[in-house]
């Protein structure tokens, strides 16, 4: 016996914290805590795209109201939300490829006929003018900004997750202790997608 | 040997490289940032005077900044980035509001942060922009239009100002109460094993207590860190709000 029981006890307990904060500095929590991040952000992607459905219905009642002879647009408009809409979203679609490329598919097509229709608006002076329809150009201009805000924190919140999962020493403590971890798919640029649509005054 | 002597250069050239990427915001100097040099002294001094006496009142910041340059994005993209940089408005609250003003490319926007977009909306920034500051922007009058812009954010603001309080005022006292609690629960934890364990080796020699002095918890992660920086007294900074791009923009 060379240590004495004093010594022994203080380096145990030292030997426990230092293992725990170690275990910790290096990184055990990272997997956990940056898939949280990144699904907290996808949340608010979808909570924004939702906000931006929710705001269509309105616009093209009031849209109708001046230019009803643009029906072909309007009705394009109506169909892209609602396939937009029914693209089942859950847990999974952020770490299945064909789910996510559909959600983003659907959401683009959508972008695309608001866009349409912003531009035969241009043709209604009257419209244009209508304090309802401003109103609520306001809140798509808003909600587009927020849409594209809230993409640029999911990117960044999966890039980090995924560089986690990916590199040494992430890639070994995902393996041994969060087998279930997946990388998570992320948005990739269409052209036109990355802005809000142009909307003039 | 070699190495060494490329070290240094190739430092540098990284250190250039970085500085490049990131875009060069200014400093938040106080409540008003006129980079673009749109007001005159006293202008500026009685707009940061009421843009004090309201966080002094509300604890909303309000910043008014005029910038040389975009740099090449779009106005909602700056803001936003320039916002998240300053963290404008308190950490829990996120209760800041940026007027942002780009001469150069006739743009102008208010971003709000999260907690104020259910006072000042996006429709009623729009609203602000079409009426208070565009006109005033059209004749050339920065100062004029600054001034009547900030009026209209200030006065929607206080509108809200108390039911806002109020709500905050409960969410503050909830979370804040149990985390201190808690932390102060897990440190004494821990300050009592390692205590006990120096204890329980310290008893008579040869009379042995039982080895083990339980589990040693200790919680991990990021849990820890608290805080963002408020700095109360002569100088201004951000509390650590953040914005998701609420707010209107326009151009003239």
């Amino acid at each position: 016996m060379t240590a004495s029981p004093l010594g022994t006890r203080i380096r145990a307990a030292l030997t426990g914290l230092a293992l725990a904060l170690g275990l910790s500095a290096c990184g055990i929590n990272n997997v956990p805590t940056f898939e949280e991040q990144a699904k907290a952000a996808w949340s608010e992607v979808q909570n924004q795209y939702q906000r931006r459905a929710d705001l269509i219905p309105n616009l093209v009642e009031t849209v109708k109201g001046f230019a009803q002879q643009e029906r072909e647009v309007l009705t394009q408009v109506t169909e892209a939300r609602a396939r937009a809409t029914q693209v089942q979203v859950d847990a999974s679609t952020v770490t299945d490829p064909e789910k996510f490329r559909q959600f983003q598919e659907a959401q683009n097509q959508l972008s695309g006929a608001l866009g349409r229709l912003l531009a035969t608006v241009e043709r209604y002076p009257e419209l244009k003018s209508n304090a309802n329809f401003l109103a609520l150009q306001s809140q798509l201009e808003g909600t587009e900004n927020r849409i594209a805000v809230a993409r640029r924190d999911y990117i960044a919140a999966v890039q980090a997750y995924n560089t986690e999962l990916r590199t040494i020493p992430g890639r070994w403590i995902a393996s041994i202790v969060y087998p279930e971890a997946k990388p998570m798919e992320t948005f990739t640029a269409t052209a036109g997608s990355e802005r809000p649509p142009e909307v003039k005054f | 040997m070699l190495l060494r002597r490329a070290g240094l250069p190739l430092a540098l050239l990284v250190l250039f490289a970085l500085a490049a990427l990131a875009q060069s915001f200014p400093a938040l100097t106080g409540r008003v940032v006129d980079a673009a040099n749109l007001l005159k002294p006293e202008e500026r001094s009685s707009l940061e005077a009421k843009l004090k006496a309201h966080e002094d009142k509300t604890s909303d910041q309000v910043v008014v900044a005029t910038i040389r340059s975009l740099e090449g994005t779009s106005i909602e993209d700056y803001a936003n980035r320039l916002f998240r940089t300053w963290q404008l408005g308190q950490k829990k609250n996120d209760n800041g509001v940026l007027l942002l003003v780009a001469p150069a490319e006739r743009k102008v926007r208010i971003e709000v942060g999260y907690g104020l977009e259910g006072a000042l909306t996006d429709a009623l920034s729009k609203v602000i922009i079409t009426t208070a500051i565009a006109p005033q922007f059209q004749q050339g009058d920065f100062a004029g239009g600054i001034d009547a812009g900030t009026d209209a954010i200030l006065s929607i603001l206080t509108g809200d100002a108390e039911e806002w309080q109020r709500h905050t005022a409960v969410r503050e006292d909830e979370t804040s109460g149990i985390d201190t609690l808690v932390t102060f629960l897990i440190i004494a934890f821990i300050l009592f094993q390692v205590f006990r364990a120096m204890r329980g080796g310290g008893g008579r020699p040869g009379f042995r207590r039982r080895r083990g002095s339980g589990p040693l918890i200790i919680p991990m992660g990021s849990g820890w860190s608290r805080g963002g920086g408020w700095s109360g007294g002569g100088g201004f900074s951000g509390g650590g709000g953040s914005s998701g791009g609420g707010g209107a923009s326009g151009s003239w």
